[in-house]
């Protein structure tokens, strides 16, 4: 039995200890936000935080995660959102969950990040329809930082 | 009450909406008056718009409703929108062709000026004053001579006992008074997006599903020989395994075939198909090789070939001699590689098929899906639900195909979901093309005769099996080369390949641009000439071009008006300061131009390439004629993201194939741009513009290509004409 917090509520895991949590929260918890991408860790569309940190979930086994503290784009209020909406950020938005969940582990770590930090951070995120500089600008905008 | 039923009882609601159309009151709904397909009110005054062509990306569920929106005059808190069940009432609802504004922005005004119309009416019965007195703005009728007034919620009843007035009798706003149109609202899915309730494709459930991971041939048109699933029936959820037939020639959009393990999660479908074992018959195609195709390819461009277009002599010309100037270019093929990747829920009930999925195309999925399981087009029910990006992938629904008919097998709705694996080496390609250009040029450099030729598996495959030549694709930047040169042959050669070929966003534009703005760049090179000077010598003075033939371009509301390519050639270069930047010494700027979807536009690229040839892109200017733009900030994201699709197909995209086998399956050997990788900066400029409304989904990929090719040999002095430019050495 593995037990863990998702979005600040207790869960208890009874099954393959080695599914990748990605599939617990969208197939057993219907938490849909967190997308499937590649399953390799190579798009970052499945990111959620893991004890505050960002991490892969199709990379991230329940083994992994037990007992401790989930949260994924559902349990998120944060001023990054508004800076994404401040500039219409999404044009699909299916990569979007992600890279918000990517950008409030930079905020955390980085408060002020330079173009650098933030192309550091986030070059794990694909998008396809391509809004990468409407993300670099409203990180910028979370940060109060010049763009 | 969960996600699911809330989703499903929300659409409950469209379907009984859709059942009344073109009835004013339907006994269905008797409250909701519809006086068009795609509009109906509520008694309390609340407007449902119909979103009837699918969403990915472009904001269309936004700005088509903006359209019907501005023309009734309602405010835009009081709007519904809803998105369409597949259904031919609406019109075309196949998402492709950069084509929703193009063909939707007249019936949408329509749809408003009528509902409002038929309140005006309604509203001059009531006062028993004409109804030229009256007009419908912000929500109310006023009465222009007495200044009374009555609010459109208390019209309802009355407005819908009127006659649905014709075309014809219809008054529309004057453009100065749109509220919405021209403006950047938000998209109705922002806040769901940002929060993550948005539902995808692979986010719909229907109650009781089940999964299943598909393991399909190889090799294209492979059969299965014998299978063992004793192992994967083993994996914890799993609960068997079903075939699917093997698609026969021509593909089209049927279902590939191949081995289905249904499990209880997609986790056990995807563990119990990794223990499948299948043996193949690979058939005629497992000796397929990418690069020696490469070579034929090229071959059959060297060759003469079918004619697309004819201008003068180009043979009598050539035999003058003088200085000669030829070229190859090359493409390879690309995968859509849309970020949700493909997926379909389905049920087959009672002879019906009731079905969710990220489709482009919700009446091919009725087509397709009956087709598969044998039953009407009428009686499969399709839901359309928000795309995780399409760029024409999911024009194709061999994936619902594939739910319905594992639905039918074991009497459960059935969740197909595609792994990206799946999605790579499995796509509908972006055609490979090779290219073959010839010109002489006079003491000036300018271009005498010019001859273009290309060869592509064409996507006429996909419904012909035995086609050779590019069909559809000639309008797509072949037949319509708007260069002034007396003497002008483009001509396009056979080709076939064993694989899926399909529209990828700009389809034929793409190698076609790439091919035409990269020789003319040499040609200006070759001449020393300063390139946008030299671009605009060779378009030739402002006139229009009689294109009898070719997509749109033969339309007579859309003449391809060389004018309009030389301002947004002028418009680039002006933006991007071209007159005072300095190629040279690792930076380089690019100029490409090209018109695509009836839309023009040029692009200004600037390069840096480090001493180990690492390129990176700090800067694009596009400048964009579309004629009239409803949703600016939408076109503006459009064209900010075709520089960066079109960054990832120059820069890295190719699909190649070895003993008939695709041999990339993911992001780290099918890599895109990612965030460092992208421009840093697209700063696109919009002509204002009163023509009718052109695309902009797809017309700003054909230029990036070429311009970064271009910016290279400026910055370097070497050319690239084989993609994808990580493959060349250019230092």
């Amino acid at each position: 039995m593995i037990e863990l917090r998702v979005n600040g509520a207790a869960r208890k895991f009874d099954g393959d200890a080695d599914m990748p949590l990605l599939w617990y929260l969208r197939d057993s918890l219907e938490l849909t936000g967190t997308k499937f991408g590649c399953g390799l860790g190579l798009c970052g569309a499945c990111t959620v935080h893991v004890n505050g940190a960002a991490v892969r979930s199709c990379q991230t086994t329940l083994k992994a995660a037990a007992g401790k503290s989930v949260t994924t784009i559902e349990g998120i209020k944060h001023p990054v959102q508004a800076a994404w909406e401040h500039l219409n950020v999404p044009q699909c938005g299916y990569c979007q969950s992600g890279q918000i969940m990517q950008a409030i582990a930079l905020l955390k770590e980085k408060p002020k990040p330079t173009d650098k930090d933030i192309d550091d951070a986030m070059q794990g995120n694909i998008c396809r329809c391509g809004t990468y500089q409407r993300i670099r600008a409203a990180i910028k905008v979370a940060a109060g930082v010049k763009a | 009450m969960n996600r699911v039923e809330l989703v499903v009882s929300r659409r409950g609601f469209l379907g009984i909406f859709s059942a009344g159309a073109f009835v004013l009151a339907t006994k269905a709904d008797a409250t909701t008056w519809q006086p068009n397909v795609y509009l109906g009110m509520e008694p309390s005054g609340v407007v449902t718009i119909i979103a009837h062509r699918s969403e990915m990306g472009t904001g269309i569920r936004t700005s088509l409703p903006m359209v019907a929106a501005d023309e009734l005059d309602i405010d835009w808190k009081n709007v519904r929108v809803e998105q369409a069940l597949g259904d031919a009432r609406y019109g075309s609802q196949d998402t492709d062709g950069s084509n929703s504004i193009r063909s939707f922005y007249e019936p949408l005004r329509i749809a408003g000026a009528t509902a409002r119309t038929m309140l005006e009416r309604a509203a001059a019965a009531k006062w028993g004053v004409p109804a030229t007195e009256c007009k419908g703005r912000n929500e109310q009728v006023i009465h222009t001579a007495s200044g009374k007034k009555l609010a459109y919620a208390e019209l309802v009843t009355l407005a819908a006992s009127q006659a649905v007035p014709k075309k014809e009798e219809l008054i529309y706003k004057p453009a100065a008074e749109y509220r919405y149109i021209g403006k950047a609202l938000p998209i109705v899915d922002q806040n769901d997006i940002l929060t993550g309730k948005a539902v995808f494709g692979i986010d719909a459930k229907m109650p009781g599903m089940v999964y299943a991971s598909i393991e399909r041939s190889p090799v294209m048109g492979g059969k299965i020989a014998s299978v063992d699933d004793s192992e994967a029936k083993k994996v914890a959820g799993v609960s068997g395994t079903e075939r699917i037939e093997a698609m026969k020639p021509p593909y089209g959009f049927q279902a590939l075939g191949g081995v289905a393990v249904i499990a209880n999660s997609t986790w056990a479908a995807m563990q119990g198909r990794k223990k499948l074992k299948v043996d193949w018959d690979l058939g005629a195609n497992a000796g397929f090789d990418s690069e020696a195709f490469k070579k034929t390819l090229r071959d059959s461009a060297r060759q003469p070939g079918k004619v697309a277009r004819n201008v003068g002599d180009v043979d009598a010309e050539f035999a003058k001699g003088g200085t000669v100037h030829e070229a190859d270019y090359y493409v390879p093929m690309l995968a859509h590689a849309p970020m949700e990747p493909p997926a379909a829920v389905a049920e087959f009930k009672d002879g019906k098929v009731t079905c969710w999925t990220a489709t482009q195309n919700p009446q091919a999925v009725q087509a397709t899906v009956a087709a598969a399981v044998g039953i009407k087009p009428a009686d499969v029910i399709c839901h359309v639900t928000l795309l995780g990006g399409g760029f024409g992938r999911k024009s194709k629904p061999d994936y619902v195909a594939e739910a319905a008919v594992l639905s039918k097998k074991v009497g459960k709705p059935v969740k197909v979901v595609w792994s990206r694996e799946d999605d790579i080496h499995f796509d509908y390609y972006h055609s490979v093309a090779a290219m073959y250009m010839k010109a002489t040029t006079d003491a000036k450099g300018r271009p005498t005769a010019w001859l273009q030729r290309s060869a592509f598996p064409p996507i006429e495959m996909m419904f012909d099996a035995t086609a050779k030549y590019g069909g559809s694709q000639m309008g797509m930047g072949w037949n319509d080369t708007p260069f002034d040169i007396p003497n002008h042959r483009a001509e396009n050669g056979p080709a076939t390949a064993p694989v899926r070929i399909g529209w990828m966003r700009s389809v034929a534009n793409i190698f076609h641009a790439y091919g035409v703005q990269s020789f003319v760049d040499e040609l200006a090179a070759a001449a020393k000439r300063d390139r946008v000077e030299y671009l605009l010598d060779v378009l030739g003075p402002s006139r229009v071009i009689d294109l009898s033939n070719g997509r749109g371009g033969g339309d007579q509301k859309y003449p391809l008006d060389v004018a309009r390519l030389r301002r947004v050639v002028e418009l680039a270069a002006e933006k991007s300061g071209w007159a005072n930047k300095k190629s040279g010494a690792g930076r380089g700027y690019g100029i490409a131009v090209h018109r695509s979807f009836l839309s023009y536009i040029a692009a200004v690229v600037e390069v840096e390439v480090d001493a180990k040839g690492k390129v990176r892109i700090p800067r694009v200017d596009i400048a964009v004629d579309a004629g009239m733009v409803v949703h600016p900030d939408r076109v503006t994201a459009q064209f900010e993201g075709a520089a960066v699709f079109g960054t990832s197909l120059a820069m890295m995209g190719e699909i190649t194939l070895a003993d008939g086998r695709v041999q990339q399956g993911n992001f780290n050997n099918y890599p895109v741009a990612r965030m460092p990788e992208a421009p840093l900066m697209t700063h696109v400029h919009i002509v204002p513009s009163g023509a009718a409304p052109a695309g902009v989904g797809e017309p700003g990929v054909p230029v990036i290509a070429p311009a970064i090719c271009n910016a290279i040999f400026a910055a370097t002095g070497k050319r690239v004409r084989d993609l994808p430019i990580r493959k060349q050495k250019l230092v």
